[in-house]
């Protein structure tokens, strides 16, 4: 029974960090709907700059003092970031700015390094709470009696904050109706500074209160930031006090679970998730979500197909692409072809993203099936490259379509975050099921035969198909199905009194997709002759966001132009410096700065402006 | 138009890297090349010190008239701690560098990957830090050498002083990849063999990296072992052992522990460094050799700084990769291969062979018990143990290849 007592409280203590953190992430998405990829950034920089203050300030005092500090310092910091990077893009299409936060904490990932060094670095223990109490037996860690404490007030400070100051009622106002606070004069830049820097303030604090618990090092960021989304979603967007509830229930059921799973955990928050979505399809305490803006994708200027001379462009570049391998060395038509498979999944998720509206955090899920369908068909089944490229795509078809049925009551946010959950789920699969997986060690062995043995030749195999996906996604984009997902995309009421059916549009959406990343996914195991849990997980993701998001949400050619910005450039500075990620980082935030409507939409942007035509007069292409 | 001109602008990018293809190209008949890669980005408390170490070495080879009488040329680059972009960067190093053999990775994953397109390309890998005994045995081929003790091996040298110990019921704390379960699984295997009256009495599996420490010690404490074997490392065996200490796991318990006597990962740890742990690692203050007491003053006297495994393990791969170039006297692939079975060297770590049946180097580690002195984490007694007194047989270890390898 004092076991039973203990390992709950352990599990009160696991849950008050991540609420913490939760809660930060929850009041900015609540108030901005930013969905802020640097939260867990800023949870690493207040462990960092916690430890720096706390080993320099001496005394207990010295150390609390630190800790708030370092808390109120990095807050500071959050403030300058919404103020010089964020501020200028709320106008963006939605996602977009979670494009900036990504370049954020690639900057801040090499950042700690440089100044901090490589190793990881144990902090002080809190002075008084070094300790431990014997309860019914069990020895239980004063710290973590007072982060039993803490997680409860906390909550309590912040519904006094939301519920009892007029802040809180002006917070309130804007997370329910922002044009509606801003029409009635509320100062909304200074009113989304202020949350941004509590959320931030937030996040900071529970990494410098990990210092007694964990040493400080530069994955705390990565690590963090996906558990404290999925607790946000589990409790329902905006919601604190559902983020609490949620933190409490992963916490718990991952304490219990290790019991009876020891190999649990690497699931379990993922598993809570998908069955918390699945009977509440907003969360513990979510509400129904009042679109208070319209999709990413949704644009003033409709589409419109190519004209003849953008196909005569179209056709005369991928001529001039077929001669890449007589004019380059062998390395370059390697990279050429890494890009290209890139460009193929960003087409994919463009698809679900632009065309159908609908977001994907977890688009690995269909890439990997592919990779993992080349692996099986011809480990599992002996056959050829051809037959396996030919069957691999069916795995994301077939994971797309379940996929899609199983999460058709879902929309927005908590879609995308099914999706990230689909994903986390299957690369468990693959890193658990060594005898048919590999586990981590991969696949092996999957080098392509016959005339794609050569670079070039695989090269030229790539290039074709890449040719037949985009091809056949501007068909699709441009018929009549396409013109009925946009309106989907766009009014869904409307389109389903016409007789359009939103369920099965959106339902086909995910069906194409999956199989075109599928596509994608079964050529780059050929192109590394290997497969390995890494291409089911949360970097591929980002990454095909980032590409789509970069490229241009709004336009056509978007995904086709970002994927190949961004996969270059990433291949390029790999091989330039070993701070490739700051570069990109860096990068990423001019391009967010610069041309917040990504590539392809600055220059729909500047075409207008030289044709001295009013924006939205038809997309030319 | 605009579609070609914004598609002229993305394509620049992927061009930029094309005028830098000037190095290999220019074909240098006067020095000899090997293409390094490693985890910086990732794993740059392990990486740094590597790079320090087998940057010493190419000093030190190139001062003493190079390989072959032409000058050793090292390009080193990012793996980013992932198989596919490792290989990315594997590509470039062969096709656009021109090296004449590859050195380096950290994780087992990249390693295997790498030596798997070192046999599709044709080309000699030296595999320095990745211990999966896949690498060469169930996979193996006839282009890796391994150099470091493997998972087996370091499984071995502890199974052994846990044999010795009085203590019946065991308990597992691993994390959950290919590395922790083979640990585990070959330590519990060889433990089993030597005491058949032990019993396994409990197993948790953190992910690596995401350890919810208090749960996991609190399970462990429940079962009640008498000895727990541990495999976390890094932050993770940070977060066990200041769990463990306040919770009193590791109270009148013995600790077998997979690599914690590494500076790497026991000097964070400071004076809260765990007392009493069997380990293995790298004991730099304690080992009196002439090799490493050369080795360490030359480390210390080129960067101010105390030399880490990683810097052993960088140190003696440069080494190891300059003396098969010089052997086979060529950088011909299937000549380095003929002159890496069964390729001696001297290493700080003493006298190491290349086995002509698997590839593995009979470089040894340390094992000793952790403790504390001057309020620091150090390993007592460390006793070094000779690899080949842990591989199986060189016939065995054959029988574990691929045919044909």
């Amino acid at each position: 029974m004092s076991f039973w007592i203990a390992q709950f409280l352990t599990g009160l203590a696991s849950a008050a960090s991540l609420f913490l953190v939760a809660s930060g992430l929850s009041i900015i998405f609540g108030v901005t709907r930013v969905v802020n990829f640097a939260h867990g950034a800023f949870y690493m920089i207040g462990a960092y700059v916690a430890w720096s203050l706390t080993e320099r300030l001496a005394g207990a005092f010295g150390w609390w003092g630190g800790v708030l500090l370092a808390a109120a310092a990095v807050a500071a910091l959050g403030a300058l970031a919404e103020i010089l990077v964020l501020r200028r893009i709320y106008q963006a299409p939605e996602l977009f700015q979670l494009l900036a936060t990504f370049g954020l904490t690639l900057i801040a990932a090499d950042l700690v390094v440089m100044l901090w060094g490589p190793d990881e670095l144990v902090g002080r223990r809190a002075p008084g709470l070094t300790g431990s109490i014997a309860l019914f037996d069990q020895m239980i860690p004063a710290w973590d009696l007072f982060l039993i404490v803490l997680g409860p007030v906390a909550l309590g400070l912040l519904w006094l904050l939301f519920n009892r100051t007029r802040f809180g009622v002006l917070v309130r106002a804007a997370t329910q109706d922002r044009e509606m606070a801003a029409a009635l004069g509320v100062n909304e830049k200074w009113l989304f500074t202020g949350v941004f820097a509590l959320g931030v303030f937030l996040a900071a604090l529970a990494g410098a209160l990990q210092l007694p618990r964990e040493s400080v090092n530069h994955h705390m960021d990565l690590r963090i930031i996906v558990d404290a989304f999925v607790v946000v979603v589990i409790g329902g967007l905006g919601s604190i006090t559902g983020a609490f509830i949620a933190a409490l229930l992963v916490a718990q059921l991952n304490a219990f679970g290790i019991l009876l799973f020891p190999k649990i955990s690497l699931v379990i928050i993922f598993l809570v998730m998908a069955a918390v979505l699945a009977v509440r399809p907003w969360g513990l305490l979510g509400r129904p979500d009042v679109a208070q803006r319209p999709p990413a994708a949704t644009s003033a200027r409709p589409w419109r197909p190519l004209g003849a001379a953008g196909r005569l462009a179209m056709a005369a570049l991928a001529l001039a692409a077929m001669a890449l391998p007589f004019i380059s060395g062998e390395y370059l038509v390697i990279a050429a072809t890494e890009t290209l498979i890139f460009a193929i999944l960003a087409v994919s998720l463009h698809m679900l993203l632009s065309v159908a509206g609908v977001a994907s955090f977890g688009h690995a899920a269909f890439f990997g099936l592919g990779a993992y369908g080349v692996a099986l068909a011809v480990k599992g089944l002996g056959l050829g490259m051809g037959a396996a490229l030919a069957l691999a795509p069916l795995a994301g078809l077939v994971g797309a379509g379940l996929f899609a049925l199983a999460a058709a009551r879902l929309s927005g946010v908590y879609l995308a975050m099914l999706t990230l959950a689909f994903a986390q789920i299957l690369w468990s699969i693959a890193f658990q099921w060594v005898e048919v997986t590999g586990g981590d060690n991969g696949v092996l062995g999957l080098w392509p035969t016959g005339f794609a043995a050569q670079p070039a030749g695989f090269y030229w195999l790539t290039l074709g198909v890449a040719v037949l996906v985009i091809g056949a996604s501007r068909v699709i984009m441009f018929s009549p199905f396409g013109y009925g997902l946009r309106g989907v995309r766009d009014e869904a009421r409307r389109a389903a009194s016409i007789g359009v059916r939103p369920g099965l549009m959106r339902w086909c959406a995910f069906a194409i997709a999956g199989t075109g990343a599928a596509v994608a996914g079964a050529l780059f195991a050929f192109l590394k002759g290997s497969v390995f849990p890494d291409t089911l997980a949360i970097p591929v993701s980002v990454d095909s966001l980032a590409m789509v998001l970069l490229g241009g949400v709004q336009t056509t050619l978007g995904p086709l132009v970002g994927a190949v910005a961004y996969k270059a450039l990433s291949i390029w500075l790999l091989s330039q410096t070993q701070w490739s990620k700051l570069a990109l980082g860096l990068v990423i935030l001019a391009v967010v700065l610069a041309f917040p409507r990504g590539l392809v939409g600055v220059v729909n942007q500047w075409r207008d402006r030289w044709a001295k035509r009013p924006p939205g007069s038809g997309e030319h292409p | 138009m605009k579609f070609r001109k914004t598609m002229a602008l993305a394509f620049a990018a992927l061009a930029l890297s094309g005028p830098a293809a000037t190095a290999g190209e220019a074909q240098l008949s006067g020095e000899v090349r090997i293409g390094e890669l490693n985890s910086y980005s990732t794993l740059p408390s392990f990486t740094e010190p590597y790079r320090k170490g087998w940057s010493l070495a190419v000093e030190e080879i190139n001062a003493t008239g190079g390989v072959n009488g032409k000058k050793l040329t090292v390009i080193s680059r990012d793996d980013g701690g992932k198989p596919a972009e490792a290989l990315t960067v594997a590509n470039e190093l062969l096709s656009r560098e021109k090296a004449d053999m590859l050195v380096g990775a950290f994780f087992s994953n990249v390693g295997l990957a790498l030596s798997d397109f070192a046999k599709q390309k044709k080309i000699v890998y030296l595999a320095a830090e990745p211990l999966t005994d896949a690498m060469v045995w169930s996979n193996g081929n006839p282009y890796t050498f391994r150099l470091r003790a493997s998972n087996y091996m370091q499984a071995r040298m502890l199974a052994e002083e846990a044999a010795k110990l009085p203590a019946k019921r065991w308990a597992v704390i691993a994390p959950n990849y290919e590395y922790g379960q083979s640990a585990v699984a070959v330590f519990k295997k060889l433990l089993s063999e030597k005491r058949p009256d032990i019993e396994w009495v409990a197993e948790q599996w953190p992910p690596q990296g995401k350890i919810d420490a208090g749960p996991v010690a609190q399970a462990i404490a429940a079962a009640k072992p008498d000895a727990i074997l541990n495999v976390m490392f890094g932050p993770d065996l940070v977060k066990l052992v200041r769990e463990g200490n306040a919770r009193g796991l590791f109270r009148d318990r013995a600790v077998v522990s997979f690599l914690t006597g590494e500076p790497e990962y026991l000097d964070p740890l400071k004076d809260e460094a765990p007392v009493g742990w069997i380990v293995t690692g790298y004991p730099w203050y304690d080992i009196k050799t002439p090799e490493h007491a050369a080795f360490l003053k030359a480390y210390q006297a080129r960067f101010n700084d105390y030399p880490r495994l990683g810097s052993i393990i960088g140190y003696s791969a440069m080494h190891a990769a300059a003396a098969m170039l010089r052997k086979a006297g060529s950088t011909d692939a299937d000549k380095l291969i003929e002159a890496g079975r069964g390729l001696s060297l001297t290493t700080p770590f003493g006298p190491i062979t290349f086995r002509p049946a698997d590839h593995q180097s009979t470089m040894g580690a340390f094992v000793g018990v952790t403790g504390v002195r001057d309020g620091k984490g150090v390993m007592m007694n460390p006793a070094y143990r000779k690899g080949e007194d842990y591989l199986p047989s060189e016939a065995e270890a054959a029988k574990m290849r691929p045919a044909g390898n």
